[in-house]
């Protein structure tokens, strides 16, 4: 991609090292558990062993007698201040602590306040809680047969555990083409419980100053804003008001989703701060953050397409039954309380479509969160893409063919689907072109039809996906009720530098970087003298955080909105230090020069000094501005990826020979951090399509509730990615970028199985449900009577 | 609970402490002497966050008692950095990109230092199963690869493969 600036300037397109990896590769990072306050003391949770149990009795006497331990507190203590309950991100409610009933295995049941880490756990150990166990209801489709137990005896008038029931599209008109299609198929689709599994678990230091009546909440939150504003609204009853909450987000080691709800341990120790007067500081285990903060995915779909007999698809039809635990703690801030579902259509073009889905609650616990995906498109593009190819293998045609022949057609954008997006840009046959062109599709369709000859598997895994993301336009997307914009405040200095906060929170991400570098494009500033500030409510602007790859589409956007108000305004002092008319101006990145004169021209240095020393009469001195970004649109990145799988016969053994991953994020920041999102995302991508699912027995026990088990994939089973790009800019965003964090963990999985299925399809196999391990496949072979004795 | 008396040399420099039999050697490195460059990111020995030098021999520090260090020798991501520069590992991870939120970035640092020192050239096979006890959610492990491969190249004075020299020359 040409860039407009300068090396030295940094503008969009350059692949500049990163300001933020100063610190983190001398240890200099700070992250919550990195910060120690005077007095600060330490809060560990007690958690249930059961799934459902009534709580009879909680003795705290011996954990009180361990010299060190200062506090227990229950469910009954936050009674007394009615802090025992708080509402979740889609206005239903959680508990804090129980006063009477757990719903959930790990669920936590009491704090322990303590001098040391160590006597915490101490305490914890030391409370003894009495429980009578009840029989959990573990699966969805239980909880909804007409006779379950209620779960929710706690909500009034609550006569059965379906949490909401939500469809869109045309019901009558898609049955109509279903009955009419030449070929219709249908599968069983089921995406895993997954946990997102950061490498940095969550925690807190609350600090609360009895004299100021102030709280300093140091979180591990990729939402900052949204969670004072929670706090305020929560326990406002208790004097927490707004303007006495700060909330600070610093270094966060990986977010992916699961740090954006509030977990009880957050409140805790707060309310234990607020209580003792001292910092309180909670850092969950990993075995903790496993089996109890949110979860993503769990949906459970039906999924028919129809067809003509040529494979043109006419229709789509999805009904979903997805378990959201004991509360709806999903993270769908949105109209929309499957998120974005409706993204299900995906890349193809046909006018009929109908989604249903039922939401269920169970006694696991709650969630609903992205796992570094925009809110449910993962298990959208899972869905589509495997019923493609499922329409492929039904009609016997290649599935690259297919999808060509199905494309929405780069001349059809801006493109309304059926469920009612309008996808703002894209090019999808040029990115399955590319991916093809450089896998070497033919030939490797060639090399699988002779390995079959001899007896050996071997597949070739297509996904080409649509993504949706950059929550969003305030008419659709809010957080209980806050509307979904996002913000940056420029301030420069008199000398030319500059300081720029944002509204979000990166986490890995880049901003200091790529923020800077949207600054720079604009302003002519070298990113290198443009700071980037987030993650302390205290400073930064108000905003709704990073997650769903919304902040180049939202804070990157009112960055460049920002800039160019201070272009403006720069122009204006130019004109007056040249004395000429703002017209007679031409810009350059980095200065202003006299059209047709180009000698006599102002950098951008010299008209930000002119501001504070010698501003026009009649202009406000001084050089900042602010903007708030509410999208007009979402934005609609999109790629193909082409997975190539070999498999060992007799142990079932799936081995990922290559992996070409084409991307079009629209216009590019920093080549080199898109380029690394895109790996990241892939391996994320990876994991569920072959390793990571969350197990729960009938009793509510999970199976693999830590690292042990739960397999996170490391450098050894992580391809050598490949990746290359298309660039389709978005039409209306300010600088033609998309977003592109969460591309990658959408599309592999399903390229993935894609590629898995298709070794296995010359056997008869239609449809595996993911993670497609290494013994399901052996299971499959043998019953094929297609595995080798070993 | 009782105390016992240890000495453990911490990046050059000698501390005599009091500690808890049970205290483990991460929580003595972060807590009771303030150097939190070493992280913590599960309880089972699994992520490799918490790796650290203990006479020059890569262990996670979590699975250590601090008793165990009596008289040794700790080395942590602080101690990496001489008065020269940067490690070139350190080095290496910032020109390849090889760190995204940063968390894993000192125990990956501390895991190949010590595999550079038994296999000088290693291929991206052995670099891959040599880091195989250290888990990153955010890089894919590409670069990582690359990072130390660049260290690698640094370190045992070789060509650098063409792929990252594209990188290093590609724009500061
Ligand atoms: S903290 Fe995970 S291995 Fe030590
Ligand atoms: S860079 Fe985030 S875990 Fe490795």
């Amino acid at each position: 991609m040409g860039c407009k600036t300068s090396r030295e300037i940094g503008g969009m397109g350059h692949p500049i090292k990163r300001k933020e990896d100063a610190r983190f590769i001398q240890g200099k990072g700070k992250y919550v558990d990195d910060i120690k306050l005077p007095g600060m003391l330490y809060l560990d949770i007690v958690r249930s062993p059961y799934a459902y149990a009534k709580i009879k009795n909680i003795n705290i006497d011996k954990a009180m007698a361990i010299p060190g331990v200062l506090a227990v507190i229950t469910g009954k203590d936050l009674e007394k201040y009615n802090l025992h309950w708080m509402p979740t991100l889609m206005s239903d409610t959680q508990m804090v602590l129980p006063t009477d009933t757990v719903m959930y295995q790990s669920q936590e049941v009491a704090a322990v306040i303590a001098t040391s880490r160590y006597v915490a756990a101490d305490g914890v150990e030391a409370v003894e809680v009495d429980y009578e166990p009840m029989k959990p209801i573990m699966r969805p489709k239980k909880a909804l047969e007409p006779d379950a137990p209620v779960l929710r005896s706690d909500k009034e008038g609550k006569k059965d555990n379906l949490i909401w029931h939500w469809e869109t599209g045309d019901r009558d008109g898609t049955e109509k083409v279903f009955q009419n299609a030449d070929v219709v198929v249908k599968e069983q689709i089921y995406i895993p419980r997954i946990h997102v599994v950061s490498i940095e678990t969550c925690g807190c230091v609350a600090d609360f100053d009895k004299v100021e009546g102030k709280l300093t909440l140091y979180m591990t939150t990729q939402a900052p804003h949204a969670i004072r504003t929670v706090l305020a609204l929560v326990a406002g009853h208790v004097g927490l008001s707004e303007e006495k909450i700060r909330v600070i987000s610093p270094d966060i080691g990986g977010g992916f989703g699961g740090k954006v709800p509030v977990y009880p341990g957050y409140v805790c120790a707060v309310a234990a701060s607020v209580l003792i007067g001292q910092p309180v500081k909670w850092i969950e285990d990993r075995t903790e953050n496993l089996q109890a903060d949110s979860f993503a995915r769990d949906y459970d779909m039906t999924c028919e397409l129809a067809a003509n007999k040529n494979g043109k698809i006419q229709a789509l039809r999805i009904k979903t039954l997805a378990d959201h635990g004991y509360t709806d703690a999903a993270a769908n801030p949105s109209k929309f309380p499957a998120g974005m579902f409706s993204i299900c259509t995906g890349s193809y073009d046909f006018d009929t479509a109908f989604t249903e889905m039922d939401a269920a609650y169970t006694n696991k616990p709650p969630g609903g969160v992205a796992y570094r995906c925009s809110f449910r498109v993962t298990e959208a593009a899972h869905a589509i893409e495997r019923m493609v190819d499922r329409l492929a293998l039904e009609i016997g045609k290649d599935p690259a063919q297919l999808r060509m022949e199905n494309f929405i057609k780069k001349d059809q954008f801006p493109y309304q689907s059926a469920l009612g997006w309008e996808y703002d840009s894209g090019d999808y046959h040029r990115a399955l072109e590319k991916a093809m062109d450089i896998i070497g599709y033919d030939d490797l369709r060639k090399e699988q039809a002779e390995k079959r000859k001899n007896g050996e598997l071997m597949g070739i895994g297509i996904c080409s996906f649509t993504e949706i993301v950059g929550a969003g336009p305030s008419k659709d997307f809010d957080i209980l009720g806050i509307k979904m914009f996002d913000s940056c405040e420029i301030r420069v200095h008199p000398t030319g530098k500059a300081i720029a906060r944002f509204g979000t929170k990166s986490q890995g991400q880049g901003h200091e970087t790529t923020y800077a570098q949207i600054i720079a494009e604009e302003l002519g500033i070298p990113a290198q003298h443009i700071q980037v500030e987030e993650g302390d409510t205290d400073t930064a602007p108000y905003g709704l955080g990073t997650y769903a790859s919304r902040s180049t589409p939202t804070a990157g956007a009112a960055a460049a909105k920002a800039a160019r108000k201070l272009r403006k305004k720069a122009r204006k002092i130019a004109a007056h230090l040249l004395e000429v008319s703002e017209e007679d101006l031409e810009w350059e990145p980095g200065k202003f020069s006299v059209k047709g004169a180009p000698e006599k021209a102002k950098t951008i240095q010299e008209i930000v000094f002119a501001s504070y020393t010698n501003h026009p009469q009649g202009m406000e001195a001084g050089f900042e501005a602010t903007h708030y970004y509410d999208p007009p649109n979402l934005t609609f990145p999109f790629g193909s990826y082409i997975c190539v799988v070999d498999i060992d016969r007799s142990t079932g053994e799936i081995k990922i020979r290559r992996f070409i991953a084409v991307d079009d994020c629209g216009n590019i920041i920093n080549p080199m951090i898109v380029e690394g999102q895109i790996h990241g995302g892939l391996t994320q991508g990876l994991a569920p399509a072959m390793y990571e699912e969350l197990i729960y027995d009938d009793e509510g026990n999970i199976l693999n509730g830590s690292l042990m088990d739960y397999l996170v994939p490391t450098a050894v089973e992580s391809p050598k990615w490949e990746t290359a790009k298309t660039i389709t800019p978005s039409p209306h965003h300010p600088i033609g970028a998309k977003g592109v964090g969460e591309s990658p963990t959408v599309g592999a999985p399903p390229a993935i199985a894609n590629a898995i299925i298709d070794a296995l399809s010359h056997l008869g196999v239609q449809h595996m449900d993911i993670p497609i391990t290494p013994y399901k496949v052996w299971k499959v072979l043998n019953e094929k009577g297609a595995a080798l004795e070993v | 609970m009782a105390t016992k008396p240890i000495k453990v040399t911490l990046n050059g420099t000698e501390h005599s402490l009091e500690v808890e039999p049970r205290l483990l050697l991460v929580h003595l490195i972060r807590e009771n002497l303030s150097m939190t460059g070493t992280h913590i990111g599960c309880d089972t020995s699994n992520c490799g966050a918490c790796t650290i030098l203990l006479n020059g021999k890569s262990v996670k520090s979590c699975t250590v008692l601090a008793v165990q260090a009596n008289g040794k020798e700790v080395t942590t991501i602080e101690g990496m950095a001489t008065a020269e520069g940067l490690h070139p590992l350190q080095e290496g991870f910032r020109e390849m990109h090889g760190l995204q939120c940063g968390f894993c970035t000192p125990g990956m640092i501390m895991r190949a230092t010590e595999l550079l020192k038994q296999n000088t050239n290693p291929t991206e096979d052995e670099i891959r199963w040599g880091i195989s006890g250290n888990l990153c959610r955010c890089t894919g492990y590409n670069n990582i690869v690359k990072a130390i491969q660049y260290a690698a190249s640094k370190l045992n004075g070789t060509e650098m493969p063409a792929e990252l020299k594209e990188e290093v020359s590609a724009e500061e």
